[in-house]
């Protein structure tokens, strides 16, 4: 099935350009007649992705593929990788530190809002290595 | 009454116009090309805000907006003036003046929307008292935003305030009050004196209600030249206490006006398209915050910036504060109206509109969506507009969508 691949790099360093991405993706969303309800979806999954990436991981890569019926977004980081992804999935749960914290950002619901908001997250992550997280939305 | 397709909302002088670019780069919905050396607009995407009216170096562009002598159509003729009408007058001592003048330029009656928007206001505090679901409502005051949400943020549709317009509020009370007194309604003509072309769209399309309640829609420019010689001719014996409105109404002539009317704690106002646009983008991301009450204008400055107006949105914005010492605190309340809440309320849902979609059926449009971004990997993707169109993307999307033939090429590239 043809999908429309879009690649995205993901600045470690700054958390006023995340976020750019999702606006691209808005957009062809919009173009493709997908609905608002499921464009939002998509948006806030991908950004809450963008920030962990900028907090956690010193940035990565945002790759979206768009189907007719779906989007495949995956943010792939080579950080410090996840230790308990149960634990990290508990709303409220954070490893952000103080400083990130004092930035308004860091209040633990960052993958609790992508599960809610994917109709599919997949989670790989190696201590060390990194993390791939995969997101799926269907369309209605 | 479904909108009207091709009512125009600005108007091109062929002769004027130079084909520069300048309102095809700024218009916030991509509705502008320039063909043949020429700016033309494609009103399904125009949502009437009137950046390109305020942006064309050359005077080309001018907003639509009915003819002062429409008035003479009707033997009862009413005018309801916006409160931006008072910031346009330098040394006002009293908006009494500019009332009997329009009796005396051929209106036989006034009522100002500043009353409506009195109305409104309190009605807005009924509806937040009631309202128990989800966080933040936008308002609805500003067409152009209106228009802009039903087009391109249909998301956002379930957060609008379903009530009317201050205009729509005032011409329902103005044309009810002469039908009391017995003129006949056939006989009763209603005219808005407006500062934006958007108006001028939307009460003639009637956004939000079953009919229109406006039967012209007339420019603060236009009006206010009329007004100034007679203004000043007139004696302080002749001026008549016509005036009914309060601070409340006349603040809804600038930005933060009607969300300080609503005495809510968490609300934003922000003014100018492009920071509409942004507080948009950021509502439907969800990273806007906590707000309960968001009040977006296109103009800058409010309705006091709007494009047809004499006056520098500032100075007319610093005229309407001055002019707050001569009004009560508050004048009109709900329950002398006598009126229903229902009265003051949308009497139909606008609908949200389809003008982005590449095309109705989702498999031919993702078909689209591969050949522009196909076609994107051998532009420039500089949006210089030497081709027409106002970025590299749009010019994309007029080659697949048939607007413009597969063969044009990009004029960087030749």
């Amino acid at each position: 099935m043809s999908a429309l691949h879009l690649e995205f790099d993901v600045a470690g360093d700054n958390f006023l350009s995340a976020g750019s991405a999702t606006d691209r993706v808005k957009n062809e969303l919009r173009k493709l007649g997908v609905s608002s309800a499921d464009i939002r979806r998509v948006a806030i999954s991908m950004y809450e992705g963008e920030i962990n990436m900028v907090i956690h991981a010193g940035g990565g890569k945002a790759i979206v593929d768009i189907y007719v019926d779906k989007s495949v977004v995956k943010l792939i980081d080579h950080g410090k990788g996840i230790k308990d992804i149960e634990l990290a999935m508990k709303p409220g749960y954070s490893t952000a530190n103080e400083e990130i914290r004092n930035l308004g950002f860091g209040a633990g619901m960052g993958l609790p809002n992508m599960k809610k908001y994917a109709d599919e997250l997949i989670i790989e992550s190696e201590v060390g290595k990194g993390t791939t997280v995969t997101m799926i939305v269907n369309f209605s | 009454m479904d909108r009207i397709k091709t009512l125009h909302t600005v108007t091109l002088d062929f002769d004027k116009c130079k084909g520069c670019i300048t309102c095809m780069r700024r218009c916030p919905t991509e509705a502008i090309r320039v063909r043949d050396g020429k700016a033309s607009v494609d009103f399904d995407k125009c949502i009437a805000c009137g950046e390109c009216v305020r942006l064309c170096p050359h005077n080309a562009k001018k907003p639509a907006y009915d003819d002062f002598d429409v008035i003479n159509n009707y033997k009862y003729k009413i005018a309801i003036p916006s409160p931006s009408l008072y910031g346009q007058f330098n040394n006002l001592s009293d908006v009494n003046y500019v009332l009997t003048g329009l009796l005396k330029i051929g209106f036989d009656d006034v009522m100002e929307v500043g009353k409506g928007a009195e109305l409104a206001s309190e009605t807005t505090r009924i509806l937040f008292d009631r309202k128990n679901d989800d966080y933040p409502v936008i308002s609805t005051a500003c067409p152009a935003v209106l228009e802009l949400i039903l087009v391109k943020y249909h998301n956002l549709k379930d957060n609008l305030l379903n009530l009317l317009a201050p205009v729509d509020i005032t011409a329902k009370l103005a044309r009810d009050r002469a039908i009391e007194k017995g003129i006949p309604p056939e006989d009763i003509g209603v005219f808005f004196i407006s500062p934006c072309p958007a108006k001028v769209f939307a009460l003639k399309c009637g956004i939000g209600v079953q009919k229109p309640y406006v039967d012209g829609v007339l420019a603060n420019s236009d009006v206010y030249l009329k007004l100034l010689p007679v203004i000043n001719k007139l004696s302080e014996s002749e001026v008549k206490p016509l005036s009914k409105m309060s601070i409340i109404g006349l603040q809804w002539a600038s930005s933060g006006g009607e969300t300080a009317a609503a005495y809510r704690d968490k609300y934003l106002a922000a003014d100018g398209i492009e920071n509409v646009i942004n507080i948009l983008n950021s509502l439907e991301d969800g990273t806007l915050g906590e707000v309960e009450f968001i009040e977006l204008g296109a103009c800058t400055g409010g309705c006091v910036g709007g494009v047809m107006n004499i006056e520098n949105p500032f100075v007319a914005k610093a005229r309407i504060r001055e002019l707050r010492t001569k009004f009560p605190g508050t004048r009109n309340h709900l329950a002398d109206e006598g009126k229903s809440l229902e009265y003051y309320l949308w009497e139909r849902e606008p609908t949200v509109k389809d003008v982005f979609k590449l095309h109705k059926d989702r498999a031919t449009a993702m078909e689209r969506l591969l050949k522009i971004n196909e076609l994107m990997e051998e532009l420039p993707q500089i949006d210089c507009g030497l081709c027409g169109a106002p970025t590299c993307r749009a010019f994309c999307e007029d080659k697949v969508g048939g607007v413009i033939s597969m063969d044009q090429k990009c004029p960087r590239l030749k």
